[in-house]
């Protein structure tokens, strides 16, 4: 029997073919249908989920009622605004200290570069545990505060590496021809090598960025007032332990059905993820794995 | 990874000279690297609590000094900890069967398509989970497979009998090792995917003019091709394997109960910073950590041993 061969590789028999499709399929349609679930069921009205019991995957009609509630003021408005000030001042502070040690260890006369170098590569070899680690952040005072949920993860040494790597790769002419000019590491780094960055520090950035919104482990930790709730623990409590959200918790006395003002917390935290997800996707694999496989 | 440019010449000022000149860069590197210390290695120094009988009004240095005895658990077979181990062993040796080889098989599927969009689109679906936390990834598992979930309500609807799955503790290590399954297949498929696309595709057009069939190829081609990634992958699974997911579980715990649901982690926290058992979690957590790095290490040694290149060099 011939078959038709591209690139050197035979093609695959029709029935191989038609199972490899079945599978791909079976596995999307896995990964899609709790998301379209979720928002469904968050923006159908209250009859359609009683008579369905729960999730509906296609709304009659559009109703906002879950949305107005949640955003009237109460624990879930609030844990929105600590969700996202952690993740826009984190993902600055986070920036600004991993590039500006990223640029140091990237030149190649840097003094103190190698024994740095070597402080980031080991601490990627072990975690310190979790009780020493929580004793450290009580010992600095950051318990009980908002920052403890930005400063312990504020430098990540993967991160840093993969930066280090992409500034090591920028033309060398640049940044002597800048210095010959007369400016020094400050002007270089913000005037020659920040601008031609911009793909790897925006993938770098959004890793940030997801990571601190994505943060629960260090807020379960350190976090016992529940007015300092981001987002993930209020997720937490409200939607998969199913304790009551009550018209004190939300601040209004407009109250849709449990079911879908869970599924509209639910949704006010993917949504987030859902709008940055395909500016991620587009560097992701050219940026992310030039730095990581040279690394 | 260490190697510095030859275009200068090799410079003959003492360390404190080039340390002066570099001041400048000294000061960019401080806070990143401050950081690092802080919150990697101080903490490695506040493991010294597992050797006392640590009271967090005294502090570290005001507690008395204990030996070993906040070992004794791990020596002494205490029944809780034997409990964390073993779930953490099953765990562990199911995301080894399982989690492990799922992306491998997943970028082979991906990488055998010849239609370059549908490629595309399906990393672009299947990438997506990656990114969402474990508590929206525990919630969204809630409302397909739980009690009143989709699939529950369904079956209700046509008369059939519903499945117990969430908060069902004899299928609660499956439902995490779906989970995991669920959320990290599709962009760990991504190193593999880089991997396959490094085979120099002469290889294949070579093979195919002396007849190789697509099996063979795989055989002789492609999975050669990915052998050093994926022994690279393994050993630093192997490093991790008494982690096997602090978030997923802790979440869940609740649901199903200690007995199938306490790994070490969760032991660690619910004796240390909840029950107030420092020194025990301490040293539990202390030991948990030693054998990881200890793991990867022999890996790489034993990788070393077949030729292999592992994680670092010799």
């Amino acid at each position: 029997m011939t078959r038709k061969i591209v690139n050197g590789v035979p093609m695959p028999s029709w029935p191989m073919r038609m199972f490899k499709g079945l599978v791909l399929l079976v596995f999307c349609v896995a990964v899609i249908i709790p998301f379209v679930g979720v928002i469904s069921t968050s923006v159908a009205p209250n009859k359609q989920i009683n008579e369905a019991g729960g999730l509906v995957l296609f709304p009659e009609s559009i109703s906002l009622a879950a949305y107005e509630s949640l955003f009237a003021g109460g624990v879930v408005t609030q844990a929105l605004f600590v969700s996202v000030f952690v993740t826009v001042v984190g993902t600055a502070l986070s920036l600004t200290a991993s590039c500006l040690l990223a640029y140091a260890l990237s030149r190649p006369s840097f003094a103190a570069g190698r024994p740095i170098l070597l402080v980031l590569l080991f601490s990627m070899l072990f975690s310190p545990g979790i009780i020493p680690t929580y004793l450290v952040v009580k010992g600095v005072g950051l318990l009980d505060s908002i920052w403890a949920l930005i400063v312990p993860t504020m430098v990540s040494a993967f991160n840093v590496i993969v930066l280090r790597a992409f500034f090591m790769n920028l033309p060398n002419e640049l940044t002597e021809s800048a210095r010959i000019d007369g400016a020094g590491e400050l002007k270089i780094f913000g005037y020659v090598v920040l601008p031609l960055s911009k793909a790897v520090l925006s993938v770098i950035g959004l890793f940030y960025a997801v990571a601190y919104w994505n943060a629960f482990f260090s807020a379960l930790l350190y976090l016992n007032d529940s007015k300092l709730w981001p987002l993930q623990l209020v997720l937490r409590t409200y939607v998969i332990n199913d304790t009551q959200l009550g018209s004190a918790e939300l601040g209004t006395e407009l109250l849709p059905p449990q079911s879908s003002i869970q599924m509209a917390i639910l949704v006010v935290s993917i949504v987030p993820i859902l709008i940055i997800y395909p500016f991620l996707q587009r560097h992701f694999a050219k940026g992310v794995l030039t730095g990581a496989v040279k690394g | 990874m260490l190697q510095r440019s030859k275009t200068r010449p090799q410079q003959q000022l003492s360390l404190g000279q080039r340390l002066l000149r570099d001041k400048a860069l000294l000061l960019f590197a401080l806070p990143g690297t401050a950081l690092i210390i802080a919150f990697h290695y101080v903490p490695l120094l506040g493991n010294v609590i597992a050797f006392k009988d640590y009271q967090p009004f005294l502090g570290i240095s005001g507690s008395d000094w204990s030996g070993w005895a906040n070992f004794a658990v791990i020596f002494n077979g205490d029944p809780a900890f034997l409990r964390a181990l073993k779930n953490t062993l099953i765990l562990t040796s199911l995301q080894s069967v399982f989690v492990f080889p799922a992306p491998i098989l997943l970028a082979l599927l991906l990488n055998s398509l010849f239609s370059e969009r549908i490629k595309r689109i399906a990393q672009s679906i299947l990438y997506l989970p990656h990114f969402m936390s474990w508590v929206i990834v525990v919630a969204l598992f809630q409302q397909m497979l739980g009690g009143s979930g989709l699939l529950n309500n369904y079956l209700r609807s046509h008369d059939l009998a519903t499945i117990d799955i969430i908060g069902n503790s004899e299928l609660f290590h499956v439902l995490l090792t779906s989970q995991i399954i669920w959320k990290d297949t599709g962009w760990a498929t991504i190193l593999f995917l880089a991997a396959l696309s490094q085979i120099d595709s002469q290889l294949y057009e070579a093979s195919s003019v002396d007849g190789a069939s697509r099996t063979r190829q795989l055989w002789h081609v492609t999975l050669p091709g990915l052998r050093g990634i994926i022994i690279l992958l393994f050993i630093l699974r192997l490093g991790d394997s008494l982690t096997v997911g602090f978030e997923q579980i802790i979440l869940q715990q609740q649901a199903v109960g200690r007995d199938v649901s306490e790994v070490l982690d969760t032991y660690v926290y619910n004796n240390g910073v909840i029950g107030g058992a420092w020194g025990v979690a301490a040293a539990v957590g202390l030991v948990k950590g030693l054998v990881g790095v200890a793991l990867v290490l022999a890996a790489n040694k034993v990788a070393h041993i077949f030729g292999e290149q592992g994680v670092y060099q010799r």
